[in-house]
């Protein structure tokens, strides 16, 4: 064992000194990833720096080199990063408000830039954040509500994109798109306004409905009467004098037999019913 | 890597020390190289120490004290085989590789083993039919596998990433129960969920191009809905159609966005399932399709009434026409019949009281008549001469 030792030291030391320089001098750089190597502070130079379309595979990826001890590499994202906005309360042009709900999608395009400026992705969506919100304020409160609800949205978010893109270029960040994800009416009294107009709206609809059903109903029962009335007078006026006689007879009977409570009659002797039991015709 | 074998086997060896599972330890070397290490004392076993004379020229017989044992097989054969040569060349006195029979040293077995998984592990790849996986050499994106059997170079100089490609994935917006609030085109609010069925459609893309896949999905979904639902009235988001309608549109949209980002994700397809009013004013939507409701319920009252009511008339109307065709043919006796028959029955069932006209001053015996009433059930009242005059 000390005799191995012996014999091959100078190659063992040799082997882990190379071992050593060698791993502390190579980086393998992913897909995902740009690499800026800095010397003494400065950035020197870059691994994979962003390029548009330039497919997989032809990347300036892979096992890289670097100075050891004197250059440091920092690791920078390579891929579409989010930025997410704080909930910011939006004041219309017509003196609305509007809870919105923000994101932005960026990438870090010049890595050299943003580490002299930002120092990391972290630092960037710090910095860009508070400008995204004011960008938004400002865009959407030209807007009326309505406008800031529909389609015009398209165009604002543009406006939107192409502002927040000028201030990231100092970070060498490159804004693609700023979308609003959520709008909503501030909690308290707005929405329990917006929910007490629905509930009103509603309210009227409903009613609405039930009077124009009253009134087709009273409608159709007019019909109704007036035919009934047609059919009537249709038949009964062939003779009114019989029909006269005919009707009273109908209604004695159901008078003086359907009706309620005892009846008692008083006959005069002279009354017509009673001619026959007289005698006959006097 | 041999020679550090043997290095370790050594170690091992020694520190197995006297109660070395090899049985016989090579003793005979050892004493003839000065008796240095332990096992180099090591006495022979006790069966190859037969007692004799002395022999000289065998090895291993130092000691003077101990019985001479004669010349065998072993003797014979301990200087050669595989072993000889190697201890020769192979520098110190002391070192050399030990002995491995049968069972030998399981070290480089082990390690050999170690090996072997390590490269079946990471350079045969079994891709199942709905996966794709991507090959990285040094971080640098070399190819995708497909479907079957794949072979790379072993870890960490490429390394796999296996992902299945041709599931549907299901993104549920929102997550929970709760309400979620939506902005129409006019300024109403409607609650909604919906699901968001994707999957990968380049598996590059999806792996390199966002940082965080899942989650640019949801909120790529949140935007266009939101932006879909605003271009819509209350009323149309509720009905079928329209739903349909955002259906297709947020799934147009989101599609556009995510191909601009490159992110290698498909969009199968949205499905709203629940379309609902706040439930703040869920009882003022609900008191609408109740008013409908009411209303449609008194047209049937009224339709009602008019079936009865025009049934009634013509019933009527069919009667006096038939009793008024009689009349024609025979007005009086008609007339007369339908007079008799009226009395008879309504006389028939009631009280009657006489009074002759004429010279009879008449006494009209009310209380008479009443207390006659009161002995029936109800009290009676009296009526004026009746009949047909």
């Amino acid at each position: 064992m000390a005799d191995v030792w012996e014999t091959y030291k100078l190659t063992i030391i040799a082997l882990i000194a190379l071992a050593v320089a060698f791993f502390s001098s190579v980086i393998v750089v992913a897909e995902t990833q740009q690499a800026v190597v800095i010397r003494t502070g400065e950035p020197v130079r870059t691994y994979n720096r962003f390029q548009p379309n330039v497919p997989y595979g032809q990347t300036n990826t892979g096992l890289r080199f670097r100075i050891p001890f004197i250059e440091r590499v920092q690791m920078i994202d390579k891929r579409v990063l989010d930025l997410d906005m704080e909930r910011q309360e939006v004041l219309s042009s017509d003196q609305q408000r509007l809870q919105v709900d923000a994101y932005a999608r960026f990438r870090i395009i010049d890595p050299v830039t943003m580490v002299e400026n930002a120092g990391s992705e972290e630092n960037v969506v710090l910095q860009l954040q508070p400008i995204l919100g004011s960008v938004l304020r400002q865009e959407l409160g030209r807007r009326t509500f309505a406008s800031m609800l529909t389609a015009e949205r398209g165009e604002a978010m543009t406006n939107i994109r192409n502002t927040l893109d000028r201030q990231a270029r100092q970070y060498g960040a490159q804004v693609i798109d700023v979308r609003v994800k959520r709008a909503d009416l501030p909690e308290g009294t707005p929405l329990e306004a917006a929910f007490r107009r629905m509930d009103t709206d509603r309210k009227q609809e409903a009613e609405t409905i039930r009077a124009r059903g009253a009134r087709d109903a009273q409608i159709v029962r007019a019909n109704a009467e007036a035919e009934a009335a047609r059919i009537y007078s249709d038949a009964y006026g062939k003779n009114p004098e019989f029909y006269d006689f005919y009707r009273a007879m109908q209604s004695y009977r159901s008078t003086f037999m359907g009706g309620e409570g005892q009846s008692s009659f008083i006959l005069d002797s002279d009354s017509e019913y009673f001619r026959q039991f007289r005698g006959g015709n006097r | 890597m041999e020679r550090l074998g043997g290095l370790i086997e050594r170690i091992a060896l020694a520190m197995a020390g006297k109660r070395s599972p090899w049985g016989k330890p090579p003793g005979g070397a050892g004493n003839e190289g000065g008796g240095e290490g332990e096992d180099g004392e090591t006495p022979p076993a006790s069966e190859d120490q037969p007692k004799g004379p002395r022999n000289p020229w065998l090895p291993g017989g130092g000691s003077e004290d101990r019985p001479r044992r004669s010349a065998n097989i072993e003797d014979i054969f301990k200087h050669r085989g595989p072993e000889g040569p190697r201890r020769a060349g192979g520098g110190g006195p002391n070192f050399r590789l030990p002995q491995r029979p049968g069972g030998g040293s399981w070290f480089p077995v082990a390690i050999g083993a170690i090996v072997l998984i390590w490269l079946g592990f990471t350079t045969i790849h079994q891709v199942a039919p709905r996966e794709q996986a991507i090959v990285t050499t040094l971080g640098k994106y070399s190819r995708t596998l497909n479907p079957g059997l794949n072979f790379t170079l072993p870890w960490p100089l490429q390394s796999v990433d296996v992902e299945n490609v041709s599931e549907i994935r299901l993104e549920r917006i929102p997550d929970g129960t709760e309400q979620k609030l939506i902005l129409t085109g006019d300024q109403n609010l409607v609650d909604l969920s919906y699901l968001i069925r994707w999957s990968i459609k380049d598996l590059k893309q999806f792996k390199f191009q966002l940082a965080l896949p899942e989650e640019t999905l949801r909120e790529v979904g949140e935007a266009a809905m939101r932006a879909s639902v605003a271009e819509h009235d209350l009323d149309r988001v509720l009905s079928g159609a329209g739903r349909a309608d955002i259906e297709q549109a947020v799934r147009t949209r989101m599609q556009a966005i995510l191909d601009g980002y490159r992110a290698g994700i498909v969009v199968q397809g949205i499905e709203i399932q629940k379309t609902d009013p706040p439930e703040q004013v869920v009882e003022a939507f609900k008191d609408v399709s109740a008013a409908q409701q009411d209303a449609n319920a008194a047209m049937n009252v009224a339709r009602t009434y008019e079936q009865q009511l025009l049934a009634k008339a013509q019933g009527d109307a069919a009667a006096f026409n038939k009793i008024y065709e009689e009349y024609r043919l025979a007005p009086e006796v008609t007339r007369r019949r339908l007079y008799y028959e009226t009395m008879e029955s309504v006389l028939g069932k009631t009280d009657k009281t006489i009074v002759e006209s004429g010279g009879v001053t008449p006494y009209l015996p009310l209380p008479e008549v009443r207390r006659r009433a009161e002995q029936s059930v109800t009290a009676a009242t009296p009526a004026s001469p009746g009949g047909g005059r």
